[in-house]
């Protein structure tokens, strides 16, 4: 009796934090194929490479917990990222493509960015909460509707030619940092870090939040309850849009050359690292600290596969067993106890 | 059978979760072709008993001796094979589907590697005549009413030649006279030699249909015997562990000369809907509202409650006309409804106690949009007090708590509100006696307090213990207003079938 309820213990508290051993044990096997991976620097590396990825995912976490997923932030980072990129270049450089355009403050085109995202979420939102469009259906819609729009966009501009060269100021505002110790911190992970507060102060202490976690849990008893459904449907995804905005920005700086082909396939990233990270896509269930681990997560398996040099559709294997395996793992928890 | 008269018998079982003895040497010992109640108030373990009997849960002790032989049933289909099968009160079925399919999911009928269609539509007719069921097996079960499809569930059941059945709670949702139709059927069944559990709240249905009966009070086997020997005032008392010598508090209320809500040929815009429905409720006043099941007197509530949208007719707050459009406006104007479907309009399974206590009270707690957590968390804590509500904590799911308990949150959860007009839809539905008298109580007290309540309800009985006045719904319409204290049941049934 003594024994089987330790076992039961024991067994709650693995599965609890069953995302946590499965980074320790990735980490613990990097580690041992190739100890120098365990080095203060690599960490700064995968911490500015997960910064972008993170405020993408907790964007799309929101949505995911209203009951619906987005396939369309990908395209919207890249949406973003070209506007930026193409407003924001070395007011020196010959390869401008507005050559007479003044310098920018740094700030302007990624708001700009950040708006035009925002509004083409708000409309997403809406197709959703007002029309009843499946979430699915129309972020796939919503998707081809951003990527168009801002190739177009982006093939008239350059010929189709990357735009590099950016503003200084620009790379700068991402690529900056200072050291604690021997660590080193760009200012892009101060970004992750300022997001992630933000938004954990949103779905934990506001109203918004709190009427996410309603309308994702049960609408019906929500509408019962007095939530407006349109109301906190275009809220999150107005949120959503802003921080794939933002997300696409940073990403324009800290990679230096953009073309309309980046973040492509960051849509699906995302949503499996919140995913994996205990978010669930039942709606209603989820958490910022699981957004963050399950980003990590990823980042570490992406950055660790390829500093072992491990062959890229390999790592696809990898990638795509973790996701299935966490999530397992992770749904145990919400199974009836038996 | 086994050597002592019983088809099934369930001795000493035991179970333990963290922190509760669930049962505690608990024994039900059923003899074929007898309907054996099993009764005891929510969280009784009734519900325990039976997941352990099917192997939803494994038994820390005792035996399950079936046929005479002890068996172990690692899952509801090792029961379902062996002869052994539920009636659920919440139906789990595929509703785009057949009845045909829906009774032979699993095990169709093949010729070669086709399903035979022609042998599973027989097969379905043979059993539907032999129960007097009459339904179309190539209907799609959607289409029926929710008592058709409980019917369909029970042949399901014998189509598995089952020789244990169990009910658990079947007619919660149905009318008398499909009721009447359920107890033929279960007749036939105990003709045939069936042994039958039949859990169930409402004593009337106990004393007409059971033989035998079981009680059990927080986990502990109390009483077994003949129902014959047994009154409902003894039952009762055996269920709570004390003497209830009133199932309905005293009457405290006064009801004011003050109109609070009055409702003038209320027609709502989508089918179904209420007719042209006026009627009256008074400061201090309980308002019945009664009616079959297809009364609407779900719609009628919902629809003032603008849940559902209005078509035509007027509503009057304290002489004042409003115009609800949706819920979170009638929230405003102080109105209160509780929802008859727990499940899928009132809880949010997934999340904690706090939350599903505070979602529609946010306002309260919310500067410039951000939420005080301690004062939600205080909250919190007075719904769970004053409801006397049985959770480990505030953060526990509220989807792990009975559903008694669930019903205490959301009735708390209105409060928090203070509404000045509080609509229950069946708020006594599926509850225990203990809580169903705390219920009627909170109502007494709130009008007490001035405040007007409508109480929809299918229970006549407590309609005319706690109510003052009863409007009775029939087919959309409103059939009557009578005073509770001039009324009785045949009245009630007469108005409910007016316009039929």
């Amino acid at each position: 009796m003594e024994t089987t309820k330790k076992k039961r213990d024991i067994k709650r508290i693995l599965l609890d934090n069953a995302i946590y051993i499965i980074l320790l044990v990735i980490i613990a096997v990097i580690v041992i194929l190739e100890p120098s991976f365990f080095n203060i620097r690599n960490a700064s590396f995968i911490l500015a490479q997960a910064s972008p990825r993170l405020i993408l995912a907790l964007g799309v976490a929101g949505i995911i917990i209203l009951g619906g997923t987005d396939l369309a932030a990908g395209r919207m980072v890249g949406m973003a990222a070209v506007i930026t990129a193409s407003l924001l270049q070395d007011p020196n450089s010959i390869l401008r493509v507005y050559p007479n355009m003044p310098q920018l403050p740094v700030i302007l085109p990624i708001l700009l960015a950040m708006l035009i995202c925002a509004a083409f979420s708000v409309f997403h939102g809406f197709m959703v909460a007002k029309f009843k469009v499946a979430p699915f259906i129309a972020s796939l819609g919503i998707q081809q509707i951003v990527f168009g729009a801002f190739s177009i966009y982006f093939q008239n501009l350059n010929d189709a030619q990357p735009l590099a060269s950016l503003d200084p100021k620009f790379t700068a505002f991402v690529q900056t940092g200072f050291s604690i110790g021997s660590f080193w911190c760009p200012m892009i992970i101060i970004y992750a870090v300022l997001c992630t507060i933000i938004m954990y102060f949103i779905w934990n202490k506001t109203k918004i939040g709190k009427n996410m976690y309603a309308v994702g849990g049960n609408p019906e008893a929500a509408t019962v309850c007095g939530v407006n459904l349109l109301k906190t449907f275009l809220l999150v995804y107005f949120i959503a849009g802003m921080l794939y905005g933002f997300s696409g920005s940073l990403e324009a700086a800290r990679t230096g050359s953009v073309t309309n082909q980046l973040g492509a396939e960051y849509a699906l990233d995302a949503i499996a690292a919140c995913v994996v990270g205990g978010v669930s896509m039942r709606g209603g269930i989820g958490r910022i600290s699981g957004v963050v681990i399950g980003v990590v997560v990823f980042q570490v398996i992406n950055y660790g596969l390829n500093y072992l040099g491990v062959n890229p559709y390999m790592q696809y294997i990898v990638k795509g067993a973790i996701i299935l395996v966490a999530v397992a793992i992770d749904t145990q928890k919400y199974l009836k106890k038996k | 059978m086994g050597e002592n008269g019983y088809i099934l018998e369930m001795l000493d079982i035991t179970k333990e979760f963290p922190g509760v003895k669930a049962l505690d040497n608990v024994k039900l010992q059923v003899a074929p072709g007898t309907v054996h109640a099993l009764m005891g108030e929510n969280g009784a373990g009734k519900s325990t008993l039976m997941k352990c009997l099917f192997g939803i849960y494994h038994k820390d002790a005792g035996r399950i001796i079936y046929n005479g032989e002890e068996v172990n049933f690692t899952d509801p289909k090792h029961a379902l094979d062996n002869g052994i099968s539920m009636v659920h009160q919440e139906l789990n079925q595929v509703l785009a589907r057949s009845v045909m399919e829906n009774i032979w999911l699993g095990r169709f009928p093949t010729k070669g590697i086709l399903i035979d269609h022609k042998k599973m539509y027989d097969d379905t007719k043979v059993i539907f005549e032999d129960l007097g069921i009459d339904v179309d097996p190539r209907q799609i079960i959607g289409d029926l009413s929710v008592s058709q499809r409980q019917m369909i569930e029970i042949a399901k059941a014998v189509s598995y030649d089952s020789k244990i059945l169990i009910f658990d709670e079947p007619t919660s949702s149905l009318t008398e006279r499909e009721v009447d139709h359920l107890f033929e059927i279960i007749d036939r069944l105990r003709e045939r030699g069936l042994g039958m559990v039949y859990i169930s709240h409402k004593m009337d249905e106990i004393f007409k249909i059971a033989d035998d009966i079981t009680i059990m009070r927080d986990g502990k086997w109390v009483h077994t015997g003949p129902v014959k020997e047994l009154n409902m005032d003894r039952i009762i008392s055996l269920m709570v562990g004390r003497d209830m010598t009133e199932r309905f508090p005293e009457k405290t209320n006064v009801v004011s000369d003050e109109v609070i809500l009055k409702v003038e040929g209320l027609t709502g815009e989508y089918q179904p809907t209420v007719v042209d429905a006026s009627f009256e409720v008074h400061a201090g006043e309980i308002l019945g509202i009664s009616g079959l099941v297809g009364a609407r007197r779900t719609e009628l509530v919902e629809t003032i409650f603008g849940y559902r949208t209005r078509h035509s007719g007027k509503i009057y707050y304290k002489g004042e006309e409003i115009k609800i459009k949706n819920p979170l406006q009638a929230i405003k104007k102080d109105f209160a409804l509780l929802t008859e479907e727990r499940r899928a309009t009132g809880i949010f399974g997934d999340l904690s106690v706090l939350f599903n206590s505070t979602i529609s009270h946010l306002d309260a707690y919310a500067k410039f949009g951000v939420v005080d957590n301690k004062k939600m968390a205080k909250d919190t804590q007075w719904v769970i007090d004053s409801m006397a509500v049985k959770t480990p904590s505030q953060k526990q799911a509220i989807g792990n708590l009975s559903g008694g308990n669930q019903q205490k949150v959301i009735i708390g959860r209105w409060l928090l509100n203070e509404p000045e007009v509080l609509m229950m839809d069946e708020p006594t539905r599926g509850i225990d006696v203990g809580a169903k008298y705390e219920i009627y109580k909170l109502m007494n007290d709130l009008a007490s307090r001035g405040k007007a309540i409508i109480f929809v309800s299918s229970e006549m009985p407590e309609l005319l213990g706690v109510a003052d006045r009863i409007m009775v719904m029939s087919n959309g319409h409103v059939a009557g207003i009578v005073n509770a204290k001039e009324t009785d049941q045949e009245e009630l049934l007469r108005l409910a079938a007016k316009y039929l």
